[in-house]
């Protein structure tokens, strides 16, 4: 039967700060995305060097599951958490980049590693193979932060036990315009949150 | 010789986004696969443009890459060997 | 009780028919859509694609609609429309409309202009689509890489089972485009004669488009096939590359198997992925060697198709449904002698065979993994 669930924790990354369950954990100066990330990955000392070959939509997904799985994975069992992300310009920041690569035909050299991340969920791939998570995987597309359906989906996984947390919520970027919001989602009770939905912790 | 190898480790920290790597860390000798440099089969596919690219070789057969990218060394000689560029 | 889920329509729009009958007619026939196309504004060198004629599509859509609408969009539309008129579902708040894609409207990019970077994105084109049949709900698009086809099948039946929906329409859909095509040949995986699923002398992957719609309900009486199995777990492995022992495959067939509370030994016949890369083929028939799979009946219909990408996992379950109902297993063309190194049991030539249980699933870009298991619907006479 259907069983509640509760956000257990989320992370919120804009205009140069990270904000985790309410509390500014980083915030620097204004500067552009890719000098942003670096220096979160430092401030982390975060050690997993291919985060310098992702794009910038992995590197904004990364950044956030970090910050709220590693505190909850251990490397010694299995973790059936879910990944359900969801942005409205896909990998569209990406796209354009390759796109350029093939419009000059007389500098026609199609980057193979730009090409792979001209797919949104590859960022669930990335964030996957970081945490080891064999896990339920799924990339949607809307106009907007629908906040319904990625609960509703969260519950669905939750509730026929295709998983035992979800990581769920919305990796937005484009042309170094950036919102990440991510909460993690559990049938484990929490009060924390209680009056709260994923909403209004968007928004905050 | 020398000139392209250096050449080379400076494409291949730039290119493949080796931060925290530096020209020195790099041994002419050193496999750029595996336990080397730790690169993967995407970064061999970008050797592969590089090769294109800039030195005007295209690989007729991408599992050549595998002996020519061992190191910087058999890089370097398959390409002065080759360069139409 | 959780509620049972079925697929009550089918369409598919390929190089080989606009509608189902037609394709299937192809597909006995043993007629592919792959050809070899010189087409410097797709490609510098020649090459082997499934592509459909514009006129064909053109001539199709002004016998529905005067309206501007971009070629995907149209194919899409085609798609949907005779399932949807067919259905006689009404299209209120219990009806859902997924739209599953790679790249989409990716072509738009090639002349920058702010209407066209605007239609490059992905809900726009779903939005285009809903409109068009007037949906009252929200567009659902899923973009998963190559799984998203059949990953929309999988989410379309959890949300029906909670009750979100009663009635799902899907379509799924990609181009082939320069932007794909100068991708995959980037990654040195095309291949430079039509594609050969599980053959030894596979040398990679032909692209192919096509649109496929199904609907997706909770309704049975007009079923074609039911849903009663799903899952779709990451490789944890790599970005482009698929795991060497088909880790995700195995789970997500192991889940699917698990939830449809049958054995292996009971499928019947598997409508898998098969790109004809060398590394996708073999991972495929490890996973399936581990799950006691290899004796099971197995096809990719990419030899007929190509690689069509987003839609690929929705059309050929569309096929399969056929297969199923027909009592017809279909040869998986290109293939000639098995190239991989594990046994698996790929089919020759058409034979006529009873299927009660099959399984689909697909692989992707990202590490995912799709599998969906189906059950052939027995309807009372009355």
């Amino acid at each position: 039967m259907t069983q509640k669930t509760y956000i257990q924790s989320y992370i919120t990354i804009q205009n140069n700060e990270i904000v985790l369950n309410g509390d500014s954990i980083f915030k620097i100066e204004p500067t552009d995305f890719a000098d942003f990330s670096k220096q979160a990955y430092r401030h982390f000392e975060i050690q997993y060097p291919k985060f310098f070959k992702m794009d910038a939509l992995s590197k904004l997904a990364f950044l956030g599951s970090e910050l709220l799985l590693s505190p909850l994975v251990s490397a010694d069992q299995e973790n059936n958490i879910a990944l359900v992300l969801a942005n409205k310009s896909s990998s569209l920041d990406t796209d354009v980049k390759y796109q350029e690569s093939i419009s000059d035909k007389d500098n026609y050299f199609p980057s193979p590693a730009v090409f792979v991340y001209t797919l949104p969920n590859i960022c669930l791939g990335e964030i996957s193979i970081r945490h080891q998570l064999k896990s339920e995987n799924t990339f949607f597309i809307f106009d907007a932060f629908n906040t319904e359906f990625l609960s509703n989906y969260s519950n669905i996984l939750l509730n026929t036990n295709k998983a035992d947390v979800v990581l769920c919520g919305w990796v937005e970027f484009f042309n170094d315009s950036y919102k990440a919001f991510l909460c993690t989602i559990s049938k484990e009770e929490n009060t924390k949150y209680k009056n709260e939905n994923i909403n209004t912790l968007y928004n905050k | 010789m020398e000139a392209l190898k250096q050449e080379l480790k400076n494409k291949i920290i730039t290119t493949l986004n080796l931060e925290d790597i530096t020209i020195e860390d790099i041994a002419d000798n050193d496999p750029l696969f595996g336990d080397g440099l730790g690169l993967d089969s995407i970064d061999a596919l970008e050797l592969i443009v590089i090769l294109d690219k800039d030195y005007g070789i295209k690989l007729v057969d991408p599992k050549e890459g595998k002996t020519i990218f061992q190191s910087i060394e058999s890089m370097a000689a398959y390409i002065s060997a080759n360069r139409t560029k | 009780m959780i509620r049972e889920v079925y697929i009550t329509e089918t369409n598919c729009i390929t190089p080989l028919g606009f509608d189902v009958p037609s394709n299937i007619s192809a597909i006995v026939h043993g007629d592919s859509g792959i050809q070899r196309h010189e087409d410097a504004s797709l490609m510098p060198v020649p090459f082997y694609a499934s592509i459909i004629s514009n006129e064909k599509i053109n001539a199709a859509f002004e016998k529905i609609s005067s309206t501007k609408y971009s070629r995907l969009e149209k194919l899409m539309i085609l798609a949907l429309e005779p399932i949807i008129k067919n259905s006689k579902v009404a299209l209120n708040s219990k009806t859902a409309f997924i739209l599953s894609t790679t790249k989409g409207n990716v072509t738009a990019l090639k002349v920058d202009s702010e209407e066209n970077f605007n239609n490059a994105h992905l809900d726009v084109l779903a939005q285009n689509v809903a409109d068009f049949f007037q949906f009252k709900t929200q567009p659902i698009v899923v973009s998963n890489a190559c799984v998203s086809g059949i990953l929309a099948v999988s989410v379309a039946k959890r949300m029906i089972q909670s009750e979100l929906y009663d009635n799902i329409f899907i379509v799924a859909g990609d181009e082939v485009s320069e932007f794909v095509l100068s991708g995959f040949n980037a990654f040195q995986a095309m291949s430079d004669s039509p594609c050969k699923p599980y053959s030894k002398n596979r040398t990679g992957v032909s692209l192919g488009e096509a649109t496929a719609a199904v609907l997706v309900s909770a309704e049975g009486e007009k079923a074609k096939i039911k849903v009663i199995g799903d899952s779709s777990i990451n490789d944890a492995n790599h970005i482009s590359g698929p795991s060497r022992t088909g880790e995700g495959l195995f789970r997500s067939i192991q889940n699917a198997l698990q939830e449809a509370q049958i054995n292996a030994s009971q499928i019947d016949y598997i409508s898998a992925h098969g790109t004809a890369t060398p590394f996708n083929d073999e991972m495929e028939a490890i996973a399936l060697n581990r799950l006691d799979l290899q004796k099971a009946p197995i096809n990719s219909l990419k030899g007929f198709y190509g690689h069509t990408l987003g839609a690929s996992g929705l059309l050929e379950t569309v096929i399969a449904i056929e297969s199923v109902n027909q009592n017809m297993l279909f040869e998986s063309k290109g293939f000639d002698e098995i190239g991989v190194s594990e046994t698996i049991n790929v089919i020759h030539k058409n034979e006529e065979a009873k299927i009660k249980y099959f399984l689909k699933t697909a692989s992707g870009f990202g590490g995912c993994n799709t599998a969906v298991v189906f059950e052939k619907v027995k309807h009372e006479l009355h």
